[in-house]
């Protein structure tokens, strides 16, 4: 299964440029109920399109700065970069197949 | 592929939780249509699982957080032999029997279950503001979910609209962040229980704004302000916020149900003899059909209740009395 990374405020820009897949990086928090709900659909979307996103966490407690940057005031929110840009937000929870349907198009 | 059961319960809050804990003891093998991933109480858990501490539940002295506890509903269902659907009931047909529920494709000729009985216990949600700009502004200042995004507003002014105890649950718990939290409210008094109030009185960084209106929200990319139009003199004022939470009530997530089940006026379904509704074998509970307690407490009890009346239902219907 494809590995979902953790994210600092050291690492995140590196990542996000370095990265060859589209990467979708989870803003979350321990104390955030609908984040631990989406967890594990983003597991299930990790292995099923394996290849063709990367996922990774970025937990906003250790990393403000980062969220502060790309403007996140809610939790989750979802960032789908590609080519070190952001080019899709998604913001609260929702079912596996809604953000499939809005991730999909962005995927090769 | 088409299930056929002998109870569906549709939601997954206390009372269909609970209905489920006692349908499962009752070995009647339920499936609990338990909602959908959201931000807001929409979803598998219900309300509680947007709030933090639940102080009044009875049975926890130190109080318990409110997904903590809908866990251990949801796991003492399990071991008795519940099973979970997360999805949402998209279509269901109560004209005949058994039964039909979608659950995915509406359209489809073939429902997802067929079921002997259903139990209702959809619950309700928060009502938004309706105003222009408001879906836009979601997640950009404007919150469903205080426990989710109080983090984000630290040290910013922000306000709270409602003058309830959801309102004062979250000005008091959004003062641990924000450095004001101004409480919007359309009557010059709150209609929120003693308790909350008088905690919310003796908060310092709380304040309030009587007999307004939110009629606008400013901010092109985030939220920068709203205006509030006075009910007494209809004078408005512009108001500076970063943040802005939206606490002003209650619909019950009955649209479902809209033409087959009986409902009062602002769509809560009515139930009769218990939790009987106007159709044989269907049965509600929590919230859906209860406007006036709105607890965790009387929703499990309430749950209790269609269970009990669905398990002697059910009993009824497969041993007539001869």
């Amino acid at each position: 299964m494809a590995k979902i990374a953790e994210l600092n405020d050291f690492n995140f820009e590196n990542s996000i440029k370095e990265s060859e897949l589209p990467l979708l990086v989870d803003f979350w928090a321990e104390w955030c109920g609908p984040c631990k709900m989406i967890a594990p659909i983003l597991e299930e979307i990790s292995s099923e399109r394996e290849g063709k996103i990367q996922i990774a966490k970025l937990n906003v407690d250790t990393a403000l700065a980062a969220a502060r940057r790309y403007e996140v005031m809610s939790i989750p929110t979802l960032i789908l970069f590609k080519d070190g840009k952001p080019i899709r937000r998604i913001v609260g929870a929702k079912s596996k197949s809604s953000l499939l349907r809005e991730l999909d198009p962005d995927l090769s | 592929m088409t299930q056929h059961r002998e109870v569906v319960i549709v939601g997954s809050g206390p009372a269909g939780l609970t209905a489920a804990i006692y349908t499962a003891r009752a070995n009647l093998s339920p499936v609990v249509i338990e909602g959908e991933p959201s931000s807001t109480s929409d979803q598998p858990g219900g309300q509680l699982m947007l709030t933090t501490e639940i102080e009044n539940f009875p049975g926890f002295i130190d109080g318990i957080m409110g997904p903590e506890l809908m866990s251990n509903f949801r796991s003492q269902a399990e071991r008795f032999g519940a099973n979970y659907h997360t999805a949402k009931v998209t279509k269901i047909d109560l004209s005949g029997r058994p039964f039909k529920i979608w659950t995915s494709d509406s359209k489809s000729d073939e429902p997802d279950y067929l079921a002997e009985s259903v139990i209702v216990s959809t619950g309700a949600r928060s009502l938004m503001l309706d105003l222009e700009d408001e879906v836009r502004l979601i997640g950009h200042g404007l919150s469903t979910c205080a426990t989710c995004d109080g983090f984000f507003f630290r040290d910013l002014d922000i306000a709270v609209v409602g003058g309830g105890d959801s309102a004062m649950e979250e000005a008091i718990f959004l003062t641990k962040f924000a450095k004001s939290v101004t409480i919007i409210h359309r009557r010059k008094e709150l209609r929120a229980s003693k308790i909350m109030q008088d905690r919310a009185f003796a908060n310092s960084k709380i304040r309030f704004q009587w007999n307004s209106v939110v009629t606008e929200l400013h901010g092109e990319s985030q939220l920068e302000g709203v205006t509030v139009t006075d009910t007494v003199t209809n004078q408005e004022t512009r108001l500076d916020f970063s943040g802005l939470f939206v606490a002003i009530g209650h619909v019950p997530n009955t649209d479902v149900f809209v033409g087959q089940l009986e409902m009062d006026q602002n769509g809560y379904i009515v139930t009769r003899d218990g939790t009987h509704t106007n159709i044989d074998g269907v049965f509600a509970c929590g919230d859906a059909q209860d406007h006036v307690y709105r607890q965790a407490i009387t929703a499990a009890g309430s749950g209790c209740m269609a269970a009990i009346d669905v398990e002697r239902w059910l009993e009824a219907k497969h041993h007539p009395a001869s």
